[in-house]
Order: C-alpha cells, then structure tokens, then sequence
C-alpha cells in the first residue's frame, strides 16, 4: 500500500539576511546547509515578503497563505484558515496528523484560525517547548535551564512570563511519552531554545509521525539585541539543527523516501545601508532585503541541484503544500510553485 | 483636532523655545496632513534639546515648507495624505503626543499594506527639501576612531574583513603611546575647532584615562545607576503581567531625567538627554556594552553630526536568558571576550558607513584599531584603498601617513 505524504516545514523566525547565509561572505556560517541540503535541493533564490514584518504575524501568514494583519503582539490567532485546517477538513485528518512546535512568543494560537468555516477542533496541536520545560523543570532549578528559556528578542520591553502548566505535563506524558524526569534530565545537554524545539519535534515524529509538522526556530532573533556575534551564532545553530531535522526524515521510517522538507525563514532583515534601520539588528525598514529572502524544497520528486531565481511570494508556500498533500486551499492568496510538483 | 485647527493654544504644553518655534510655523503647520505634522512636531517638541545640527535641519525644513507655493505644498504632501482607518489612530493627540501618533501611524502603515509606498513619498519629498537646503559641510573633516579595547580577543578572527577593501590595512601597529596619541589629536581637534558638541567620546566600560572636558563624553559605567534604574522600571511593567511592549515603550519614551536619577547633572542637559534617549530608545542597549557603543555613536553621528568621534569598545556580558539580561546584574556577569570582539568589529563597520551619510564624506577618516591584536585599517582620502601595510608602525605614524 502507497504511503501517505508528509511535509515537515522549518521556518526561522529571525530572519537570517543573504549576506550572512548564502551570500560568498556569509557561506561560512551555513556549511550545513551548503554542503549537505543545497546539493538535494530545489532553492528559490527570492521569495518575497509583502506583509507585516513581526514575527507572529508573518509566521501565521505564511501558514494561511493571506497576508495577516493583527497587532503581531497580540495573542490571536489568525483571521483565514491555516494550512493545518485545510489539510485536516480537506483529507479527514485526525488531530494528531498536524503539530507546530514553536517558540512561546505569542505562537500558542498559531494552530487554528477562527475562521467561521474552518477554526475550532480543525487546528492542529501546537507546542511551546518552552512552557514543556517551565512546567516539567525541578522549582529550584532555574539557572541549570536558563539558556534554554530565553524568550522574545523582537522588542527588548516585550518579555512575557513564561507559564507552565498541567496541559503541558498532559502533553509531555501523553504526546511525547516522555517521563519528567527524561525530558529535563536531557534538556540539560542542549544549548538554546532551538535544540529543545528540535529535540521535541524529533520526539513528536518518532511518537506521533504527522504528516505535516510546522517548526518555527527563534534563536537568530537574538539580533534584535544588537549583538551580531550572537546573531551569527543563531545562524549557525539554525543550520546545524535543519540538517538535524533532514537526518531525522531519513532515519525515520514512517518519513523516509515520502516526505517534502520546506526551509524558508519568514523574511530578511535590514541593509546595512538604510538610513532607516540599523543593518542585522531589526527589520523596521521595510526596505528590499528585508523582505526577500530564500526557500529550499527537498524530498522525492523535487529536482536536486536546481536554482529558481523568479521571485516568488512568500503566500506560495500553503497552496503548494495543498497542492503536494492533496487538499484544497480555497482562500489562500498565492500561486503554486509548480518547480517543486 | 485637525492641523487647521491648530492655535498657538495648541502648543502651551511644549517646553519654552518648542512652543516659541510652533508658534512662529504655526502658519504652514495648519496645511499640512495631520502625519506629516505628527512627524515634525515629534521634531519639535524636542527643540529646546536638540542638538544645533538637528535644529537647524528642522528649521531649514520649515523654510523650505515656507517656501512652497500653496498648489506646490499641497502636491508634496499628498502621499503624506493617506487615509487611515485605525481607530486608535483617531484617539491620539498629534500636537501633545506626537511620538504615541506616528508610532500608531506606522502601525497603521503596515496593516494597511501601505509602508512602500509611504517610504517612496517621505525619500521624495526629503530628496526635494535637501535639493533647496543642502546640508551644511562640517567645520573641519570629519575623524572617527574606534578602539576594540585591549580585552576584546579571539583567536583566528579575521578582523577588519568588510572595512579593508577600502582603505589600508596595518597588520602591525605598535600599542605603546597609542592611547597618548588617539587623545591627543582628539583634544587638538576640540581646541581648533571649538563648535558645542561637535567632539566625541563613548565608552563601552569605563575609561582607563582621563577625558578632555571639550569632548562629550558618554560611558557605560557612568551610566550604570541610570541603566539599573531604567530595567527597573522596564521589569515593573513586565512583572505586572500586563505590559504590552506599547506600554513599556511608552513607558520609557516618557521616562524623565529625574526618574532616573540624571537631574542633578544640569550642566549640560542636551547631553543627558541624549543619554537618557540611548537607553530609552536602543534595542540592546541597556543589556549589552557593545550595543550601547554602536547605538550611541550612531545616534550621536545621525543627530549631533560631529567632527571628531572616538569609541572605545569592552567586553560585553556573556548572552543569559532574556529575563535575567533584564535584571540588570550585566556588570557582574563574566565578560565574553571573543563575541564582543566581533560584536565590536561590526559596529566599527556600522559607524563608518554612518560616518559616510554625512556631509564632507569625501573627506572623511575612519580608523580602527585592535588593541589585543595590534592591527588597524584606515579608511579616507589618504589611505589607499584595499592595500596593507606589514611595516610595524606607531599610532603617531598611522596619523601622519594616513589621516
């Protein structure tokens, strides 16, 4: 019997600019992506953002494939359906078939829109690896898992308390299976929010094997403090663990040879020379690079080695995931990147 | 209230020579689309602060407003015109509370998918206004100097990789009477051309020597009381649970002298509230040492356009989470050298393109020197471009030979 399909999508929520990624000077800082995923992959050197620059608004634009338009501080979910609800209405998925993991910054309600046709009990499950390790982690043992609860970088005033609670522990024995003692014991051994996000989708993949999986990673956004060495050490994390993810689709059964891995951060960040802005550290001016940045496509059937430089837009993503798994996107915006169907 | 109905009224609430400048514009104030005002009066209010650079930029771009004929004022304004259906827009003041206005009106901008071509309008219209108001050139070429501080190493690093291509690299540069000599030519310059706030100091710990008093100095250790009181306040709102980062921006725009302990110091009260508007404003600069030199000389070099520029960088904190950045012990944590020498590297890089956007850039000097790796480059008129020097040299030859 055929397998299903499966797409694993890996957002950076942090945009990462050209020149410190796959620009000549910046290709130190990817030789994950250079020497082991470039080669297996279809690469959109453009994909255009036209929307709002915040990270939530624009993660949950790339997942309804509409531009959003809600304060991006703001806990709301999206206003259109997200690919999580077309694809579990339009193939009768249950609700363990779709997860997101996801940094805590106001991404909790990315999951499911309250869209009137779509919305409620039609999402998919989100995680905040965060608020699993806040919830699971010893009372007195904060500064051993400091580094891996840091949080929102994007306005250095906005840093909300981090909660844990009974659904998380629910989640983590349930979902996971994952003893406390296990998950804190190895959260211990990673180094940043990104590796425990990554640690908890390798978990939700062996447990649960959703046929779509939406990772958004959040360390790059460490830049916000003006910091470019951190900034760069996000990058190179960032590299690091989306190699991680692909090793995992190969060495995983129910994801080998049937899956399509999607890798695009949400959009770039300032030139160096806008007056406007202040180069890597923000991404306010709206300006070109800002707003474009880059996308690889890899899995059966996707051409390897190829570069599309067309600009495309960053709403392509949904209908082309609807088009890859089979389901409609009625109300989503963009075109289908037919190069990679 | 619309610009139209603007009266003399309208600006009681403004500091005195801030309420004297709207009044004597009032005039051309009234014609002008209520975002395009908002814009200015963010300007304006701080008037009696601004550095004399910024005043006279503020006051050229009125006369060049003054100068329009009324069909052509109304032409350039029109894509400042832009219709906006934000309730909270509506609810906020432009004249007493301009920053709260554009801060919505950029909000605005985004949501309505109409930033493009607002940027378009506002690159237009200042291309127009400079066109018929040149910026004036500085009374001497301008120097900026930066020094990545003698605890900033790492080994390996290749420094210096995006400055070099356009000046001279000098792979040795000999540390003894360095500092003797950067000072020197600083106070030099200060004497020669004794113009208020157009010589420059900024520290990122706190300096090993003692300062020209004709330099504006600004360093991180000065400012320690202010930073601890700044993130107290910052950490007020977050424990509250309920302070969105409008709040606690608006919060820290409002923030004043005396909350932070900076009224004593009235000697120079432009200085200090450039100082307070660094910490108030800066993303990182409360947090991070290498940040709070960049941003301060890039604010000193966008608003007070100087002459003379000299940084010094120090080890910045090492990275912790968030939450514990903002609890204000940064000056305790243990230093990361090798990440604030990268840090710094870049922020020498930023501070010379900054430099560059100033008028007489022809004539402009930059230099950056390592002191933990005894290597500089020179950028400017003097220094041949993407050429190094192997010769071991002093700080008193690097000035001689290339500045």
């Amino acid at each position: 019997m055929p397998r299903r399909k499966k797409a694993v999508v890996v957002t950076f929520g942090g945009g990462a600019r050209d020149e410190e990624t796959f620009a000549p000077e910046g290709q130190e800082n990817i030789p994950g992506m250079l020497s082991v995923l470039i080669p297996q992959s279809t690469f959109y050197t453009q994909v255009v953002n036209h929307g709002i620059l915040g990270h939530y608004v624009a993660t949950a634009s790339l997942a309804t494939g509409v531009y959003e338009t809600f304060d991006n501080f703001a806990a709301v979910p999206p206003h259109d359906p997200t690919v999580f609800e077309y694809f579990r209405k339009g193939l009768g998925r249950p609700a363990t078939d779709a997860w997101v993991v996801a940094p805590s910054n106001g991404f909790n309600r990315i999951g499911e829109s309250d869209h009137r046709g779509y919305g409620e009990g039609l999402g998919a499950g989100v995680i905040l690896p965060k608020h699993l390790l806040r919830a699971a982690m010893p009372a007195a043992a904060g500064s051993d898992y400091g580094h891996l609860l840091r949080d929102n970088y994007e306005d250095p005033y906005y840093t909300p308390e981090l909660a844990g609670n009974e659904v998380q522990l629910q989640q983590l024995d349930q979902i996971l299976r994952l003893s406390v003692g296990d998950f804190t014991q190895h959260a211990l051994t990673l180094s940043s929010p990104d590796e425990l996000s990554v640690y908890i989708a390798r978990q939700l993949m062996r447990e649960l094997a959703p046929s779509l999986l939406w990772i958004t990673l959040h360390d790059i956004d460490i830049a916000h403090s003006g910091a470019y060495s951190l900034y760069i050490d996000g990058i190179r994390r960032s590299d690091r663990l989306c190699v991680q993810i692909w090793n995992t689709i190969q060495a995983e059964p129910e994801y080998r040879d049937c899956t399509t891995m999607f890798i695009l951060p949400d959009f770039g960040r300032d030139a160096d020379g806008d007056a406007g802005g202040n180069g890597f550290q923000h991404h306010r001016t709206g300006d070109a690079l800002s707003r474009t940045t880059w996308m690889m496509v890899l899995g059966p059937g996707v051409r390897q080695g190829v570069a599309v430089d067309r600009p495309v837009d960053s709403l392509d993503l949904v209908p082309t995931l609807g088009s890859l798994l089979g389901f409609p996107a009625p109300l989503a915006q963009g075109k289908l990147l037919t190069e990679v169907l | 209230m619309r610009p139209a109905d603007a009266s003399a009224e309208s600006f009681a609430s403004y500091p005195p020579q801030a309420r004297s400048f709207a009044v004597q514009h009032l005039a051309v104030i009234q014609k002008l689309p209520p975002a395009f005002a908002a814009l200015l009066m963010k300007q304006v209010i701080q008037f009696d602060w601004l550095f004399p650079a910024e005043r006279k930029d503020l006051e050229d771009q009125f006369a060049y407003l003054e100068s329009l004929a009324p069909a052509n004022l109304e032409q350039s304004m029109r894509g400042f015109a832009l219709s906006s259906s934000s309730p909270s827009l509506s609810k906020v003041d432009w004249v007493r509370r301009p920053g709260e206005f554009v801060e919505a009106f950029t909000a605005d901008l985004w949501s309505g998918h109409q930033m493009d071509s607002f940027r378009a309008t506002a690159e237009a219209y200042t291309a127009a206004w400079r066109k018929a108001f040149p910026e004036s050139e500085p009374p001497a070429p301008r120097l900026a100097v930066v020094v990545l501080g003698r605890d900033l190493r790492a080994d390996g690093y290749p420094l210096f990789r995006k400055l070099a291509p356009h000046g001279v690299r000098i792979a040795q540069v000999d540390g003894n009477g360095a500092w003797a000599r950067i000072l020197e030519v600083a106070a030099a310059r200060a004497g020669k051309t004794p113009v208020p706030h157009g010589h420059w100091y900024i520290d990122g710990g706190s300096p090993p020597f003692s300062i020209d008093a004709r330099l504006s100095a600004v360093t991180w250790m000065q400012l320690a009381p202010v930073r601890t009181a700044m993130l107290s306040r910052m950490q007020t709102v977050i424990a509250s649970g309920h302070g969105g980062p409008e709040e606690l921006r608006t919060l820290m725009a409002e923030t004043t002298l005396k909350e932070v302990g900076m009224a004593a110091d009235a000697r120079d009260e432009v200085l200090s509230r450039f100082q307070l508007s660094v910490l108030a404003e800066g993303s990182g600069t409360q947090i991070f040492s290498t940040t709070f030199v960049q941003w301060t000389a890039r604010e000193a070099l966008r608003r007070a356009q100087p002459c003379t520029l000299l940084l010094r960088y120090a080890p910045r904190q090492r990275q912790l989470p968030m939450n514990e950045l903002l609890a204000g012990t940064g000056d305790r944590n243990a230093p990361d050298p090798q990440g604030s020498l990268i840090d710094a590297d870049m922020g020498a890089y930023y501070t010379w393109i900054d430099q560059r956007r100033l008028t007489g850039a022809e004539q402009a000097t930059f230099v950056a020197w390592s002191e933990a790796h005894g290597q500089a480059v020179v950028v400017g008129p003097n220094a041949p471009r993407g050429t190094t020097t192997e010769n071991a040299m002093t700080m008193r030859q690097v000035f001689e030979q290339f500045v």
